[in-house]
């Protein structure tokens, strides 16, 4: 299993400014749509979280739609997604009903997880999607077992698993590393660099900043994306996710992001300023940038953009509304699912 | 003139097989030379010389079985050209002999000290086998049957099992289904919690539980509580095993007992058999279960012999407690090795007329609160003994449980034995004292007996 070295240093992508090539125009807008979807429906868990609808803990991923919507691009049917607990916009992106992860957050029996598990804690396995965890780095650990299940099979599935910068100095996951590297586990790991572990800025966190070289020491390639670039975002994963599923291990991207909200609901936003937050929404957001490539190849004026707009807020607005109507779950919902009956 | 003697290789060896000798009688050994090899139930070591001179004669040949720590193996003259003059016989060093490999930290189970009286209630018939290979017999039977199931651990592949429990199953299984991993509880036990959520059936073993504690957050908040937070969509079968509580002079980070730690926690079952026939009975029903299963096992119990039925569909259910000789006078209840003391406590207990009922629980989660219950029905008395701290521990939960649901029958308020509250110490002596044994247990029937 031991390979020899050359090659396969850890790299800085190229600058990403041809990022647009070799895509559709119906990509482009199926981008754009899942993009909106995500920031829509994150708009309006925040509404409802302050009208007292949500409660508990509520991470939004506004800033991100972009790397989950580009590594949804590449995944095949098979491919396992897992992720922290940022996890709403991979949910909606893995193709669960935004009614039910509404209503998850809304704690009702119609929830992904019949309102047990809440915001940071949904699943569908059909969706090839296995979570929603709240145990910062624990998802990396999981997520490489993942992959120890495609290799066992031998059946060609790829795991992307996600964790953000903060999961990044966890012990397990370099442990994971060390073996997902030398077992050629099929993995692809995906670092949602937002710059800020909860209110503690990468600076103050970490002695390697360039979290794409954490995987140096085992071995593992891994490469900088912009990830507020949803192309190169797509392009890197399609990098990623062919080095993994033709046997050669593991890969790391690590995708620079910004988040736009705080933390979790109640944040004190102490730890950056209002100005940062205004610079990265005014130049870098991602998807301003698929509207700016949609205008600019002329695949869709504004009346297309309004209809997609129109689309997207019905579909949030019917989850809202179903998330507001679902009835909480039956009391004696309180001691299912504890054990799996045998012969299931 | 020096014997060499048969040295104890760990802390629990009693005795070995002497299998080879590489020198013979005439030749010359320096100190370090390797003289023999010597095999355990457990492990395979090389013994050096730790003296020079010349073997003058092999009093233990080749290939014997069962030969005593401390039975002199050879005697060592003097170095040929030191003198014509024999020395004078010097004392036996003890140990004469070092191991060339160092052991595990982790002991050979040693031979039973005792003869476990046979229980009346509970007598299986079938081949007598060891704790230690009925557990591989059914971790081997169900890979047989089951091709999602396999075994990850550290050491439990070309070292064949740090204690040998998987002594085999690389050569039967391959490297693919028997996978060695480095040193990293916590990555390890992650990793198998995920291929069980992709739907394998792994068997996690860890060199001890006192190690589980790293991974303890996979096993509680991934393993045990996901099927509840995704609403019944994800399944963990798998199974965390490796022995658990004291083994001998190991001290207080190898030997802590984790029975009530893990019985606590919703979402997972907690099985600690105790003879070689619930081992691996309860092993097989584990592994079929569609849950996560700690399965603890006891390092004292691995080299002990029992009846194992040859059915190789034989499996024990997981949740009901086993009366293992029936008594009128008073109940104990126990797990795991403390079964063996409460048995040994019984028929002492039974020459002075009071006849116990030995309870063995089994499974600890469920627990089968019913068999407890009714036995104490019948006897109007209980001690429980657990090998574990008695603070919010395995025996607090039954007293409750019996408080609360056979009150009207209790003559006397019930007692628990348990280690003593202190981390356990590494001294012989104090060892002995912080742990169970039988005198305190019998000391404790005959309280509650009121004798």
């Amino acid at each position: 299993m031991a390979r020899p070295a050359a090659g396969r240093k850890t790299r800085k992508a190229a600058a990403p400014a041809a990022t647009d090539a070799g895509v559709s125009r119906d990509q482009l807008l199926a981008w754009y749509r899942e993009m909106l979807l995500i920031r829509r429906f994150e708009e309006r868990a925040g509404q409802l979280y302050g009208m007292g609808l949500i409660g508990g803990f509520c991470h939004l991923y506004i800033g991100q739609e972009a790397i989950a919507v580009g590594i949804q691009a590449v995944r095949k049917p098979g491919d396992q997604v897992i992720t922290g607990y940022r996890d709403h916009g991979h949910m909606l992106v893995c193709g669960m009903d935004p009614r039910e992860v509404m209503a998850e957050l809304t704690g009702r029996a119609g929830g992904s997880s019949r309102g047990k598990g809440g915001s940071m804690h949904m699943f569908s396995t059909e969706a090839g999607f296995y979570g929603g965890h709240g145990i910062v780095g624990a998802q990396v650990s999981l997520g490489t077992g993942l992959a120890l299940a495609n290799s066992y099979r031998s059946n060609g599935a790829v795991s992307f698993t996600f964790f953000g910068d903060g999961a990044a100095n966890q012990g397990q996951v370099y442990e994971s590393f060390n073996m997902a590297e030398l077992w050629s586990l099929p993995v692809v790991y995906v670092i949602e660099n937002n710059q800020y572990a909860m209110g503690t800025s990468i600076e103050r966190s970490s002695s390697e900043t360039h979290l794409f070289r954490r995987g140096a020491s085992f071995r593992i390639p891994g490469e900088e994306v912009d990830g507020m670039d949803v192309v190169a975002v797509r392009d890197a994963a399609a990098r990623a996710a062919e080095h993994a599923r033709s046997g050669q291990g593991p890969y790391i991207l690590e995708m620079k992001t910004y988040r736009y909200r705080g933390h979790s609901m109640s944040d004190p936003a102490k730890y950056r300023t209002r100005e940062e937050v205004e610079e990265v929404r005014r130049n870098r957001d991602p998807i301003d940038h698929v509207q700016e490539l949609l205008s600019e190849k002329g695949w869709a004026d504004e009346a297309a953009l309004k209809a997609i707009d129109a689309e997207v807020r019905a579909i949030v607005a019917d989850a809202a509304e179903f998330a507001r109507i679902s009835p909480e779950p039956d009391p004696s919902e309180l001691f299912t699912d504890i054990y799996v009956e045998a012969g299931r | 003139m020096t014997d060499i003697l048969m040295p104890a290789l760990s802390p629990t060896m009693e005795e070995g097989t002497l299998a080879k000798w590489h020198v013979k009688t005439g030749d010359a050994v320096r100190s370090g030379d390797v003289i023999a090899e010597i095999e355990t139930d457990k492990a395979t070591m090389e013994v050096e010389a730790v003296d020079e001179g010349v073997i003058e004669a092999i009093l233990v040949p080749e290939g014997t079985e069962e030969v005593k720590v401390n039975t002199p193996i050879a005697r060592l003259g003097a170095a040929a050209g030191t003198g014509a003059a024999a020395p004078p016989p010097a004392p036996p060093i003890p140990p004469p002999s070092v191991p060339h490999v160092t052991p595990p930290a982790e002991a050979t189970a040693p031979e039973p000290s005792h003869d476990a009286p046979t229980p009346p209630a509970a007598t299986v018939t079938g081949r007598r086998t060891t704790v230690r290979d009925a557990l591989r017999d059914a971790m081997a039977e169900e890979m047989r049957r089951d091709e999602t199931v396999f075994l990850m651990g550290e050491e439990v592949g070309q070292y064949q099992g740090a204690y040998k429990v998987s002594r085999g199953l690389l050569e039967e299984f391959g490297a693919r289904r028997v996978i060695d991993t480095p040193i990293t509880e916590h990555g390890f036990a992650g990793l198998g919690v995920g291929a069980a959520m992709a739907g394998l059936k792994p068997i996690v073993e860890f060199m001890t539980f006192n190690f589980a504690m790293q991974a303890i957050d996979h096993i509680i908040n991934s393993a045990a509580k996901t099927l509840y937070m995704s609403g019944g969509q994800i399944t963990c079968p798998i199974v965390f095993r490796g022995p658990n509580g004291a083994a001998a002079r190991v001290a207080a980070q190898h030997s802590q007992d984790y029975s009530a730690w893990y019985a606590q926690i919703p979402g997972l079952k907690v099985v600690a058999p105790y003879d070689a026939a619930d081992a691996k009975g309860l092993l097989k029903a584990a592994i079929r279960d569609p849950n996560p299963v700690v399965f603890l096992e006891h390092e004292m119990l691995y080299g002990q012999e029992f009846d194992v039925p040859e059915d190789p569909d034989w499996t024990v259910p997981i949740g009901q407690a086993l009366i293992r000789r029936p008594g009128r006078d008073v109940t104990l209840t126990a797990h795991s090795r403390m079964v063996g003391l409460a048995l040994e406590a019984a028929e002492v207990l039974s020459k002075q007329g009071i006849e116990a009922e030995v309870v063995d629980l089994r499974t600890l989660r469920p627990l089968d609160r019913a068999t407890i219950v009714e036995s104490v029905k019948r006897t109007n008395r209980i001690v429980s003994v657990e090998e574990g701290w008695s603070p919010m521990g395995v025996g607090a939960e039954i007293v409750a449980t019996v408080a609360a649901e056979a009150f009207d029958w209790l003559d006397a308020p019930p007692l628990r034995i348990a280690q003593a509250d202190t981390p356990l110490p590494y001294a012989a002596n104090l060892e002995a004292l912080a742990l169970p044994s039988v005198d305190r247990i019998v000391e404790a029937a005959l309280k509650v007996c009121y004798r």
